[in-house]
């Protein structure tokens, strides 16, 4: 049984109580609403994170083999050079989208074309390191967009969490706590009538006597 | 709409990689210089990606970027292998949206 609230069993605090709990219910039908809406969009971006994620992951490991096969065919400093000044950066345009009224990232990488995609001389380094850099260029926008989605899913994740604990503080405390006082007002009132009606019959049965 | 700046955090051998593809790169070899580099890229940067490894040992400062937008941590597999953290990383999101984990469980 829900502890009731302590207040005064008065008319007035019944009908506060009263809109307070119709209030309630109603907060807590739209929350529940927004959260089964919200674990919908959320399994759409799981099943994304988790695809892009094992694309990400593998392509990774190919681009970084074929880096390490660059490496090992040619001498340290001369890919420490190759690498050292590259040609172009590498630019990204941020804007924030709402899912579910949660501020969620955007992210898109801006293709940039000024510049050569290889930053050095061919002359001065092998084959492999041409590809690494190829392979990883072709990565670089998967990961961009692995960033997004995942930062999504934490979001909407932290988001779906602290719903879920409005929506059970409404539906186990609030909600019955209401009821709880409400029911407690009415009986109070109810007990309050009937005693002065039985005063006021006591009060005519002696009255009716004196005459 | 705005720009922003990528930054690649990982041993030395492989940011030489992303640096081929003009990624900001930055060198850290044990957890507290990771953490520095971490809360100063956090100010100004909006995308750092950080190898697997690293990212386990500071779990609990990464744990607080994730309420806001931007930046956006995310952890790569380094070398070789994928340790598994960043798919676990997916696992707990959804155990904590869901209650259970209903997207790798069904693969078992």
């Amino acid at each position: 049984m829900a502890e009731r609230l302590n207040v005064n069993p008065t008319r007035m605090e019944l009908k506060r109580l009263k809109t307070r709990l119709k209030m309630a219910v109603r907060g807590h039908k739209l929350l529940k609403d927004k959260s089964d809406e919200m674990i919908r969009r959320f399994m759409e971006f799981a099943n994304q994170n988790k695809a892009l994620r094992e694309q990400v992951e593998v392509q990774l490991k190919s681009a970084l083999t074929t880096f390490v096969v660059a490496k090992a065919v040619s001498d340290d400093a001369v890919i420490q050079e190759a690498v050292a000044m590259p040609s172009r950066s590498v630019k990204i345009e941020l804007d924030s989208q709402n899912v579910m009224s949660v501020e969620v990232p955007l992210i898109s990488v801006k293709a940039s074309d000024e510049g050569d995609k290889y930053p050095y001389s061919f002359s001065g380094v092998t084959a492999e390191l041409d590809n690494s850099v190829e392979v990883m260029n072709g990565l670089l926008e998967s990961m961009v967009k692995l960033a997004e989605v995942e930062k999504t899913c934490n979001m909407l994740a932290i988001e779906i969490e602290k719903n879920r604990r409005r929506v059970n503080a409404l539906e186990y405390v609030m909600i019955p706590q209401l009821e709880e006082t409400i029911r407690f007002i009415t009986m109070k009132l109810d007990e309050n009538e009937r005693s002065t009606i039985v005063r006021l019959v006591k009060v005519k049965a002696m009255l009716a006597e004196e005459v | 709409m705005r720009e922003g700046k990528i930054a690649v955090v990982g041993d030395k051998d492989l940011i030489l990689a992303f640096k081929a593809i003009s990624m900001e790169v930055f060198c850290a070899d044990n957890k507290d210089e990771c953490e520095t580099i971490i809360k100063k890229l956090a100010k100004t940067h909006s995308v750092i990606f950080i190898t697997e490894n690293l990212a386990e040992q500071i779990d609990s400062l990464l744990a607080k970027y994730k309420t806001k937008a931007y930046p956006a941590i995310i952890p790569i597999p380094s070398g070789g292998k994928s340790n598994g953290y960043g798919m676990q990383g997916i696992k707990a999101d959804v155990e904590r949206a869901i209650g259970t984990d209903i997207l790798f469980n069904k693969e078992d």
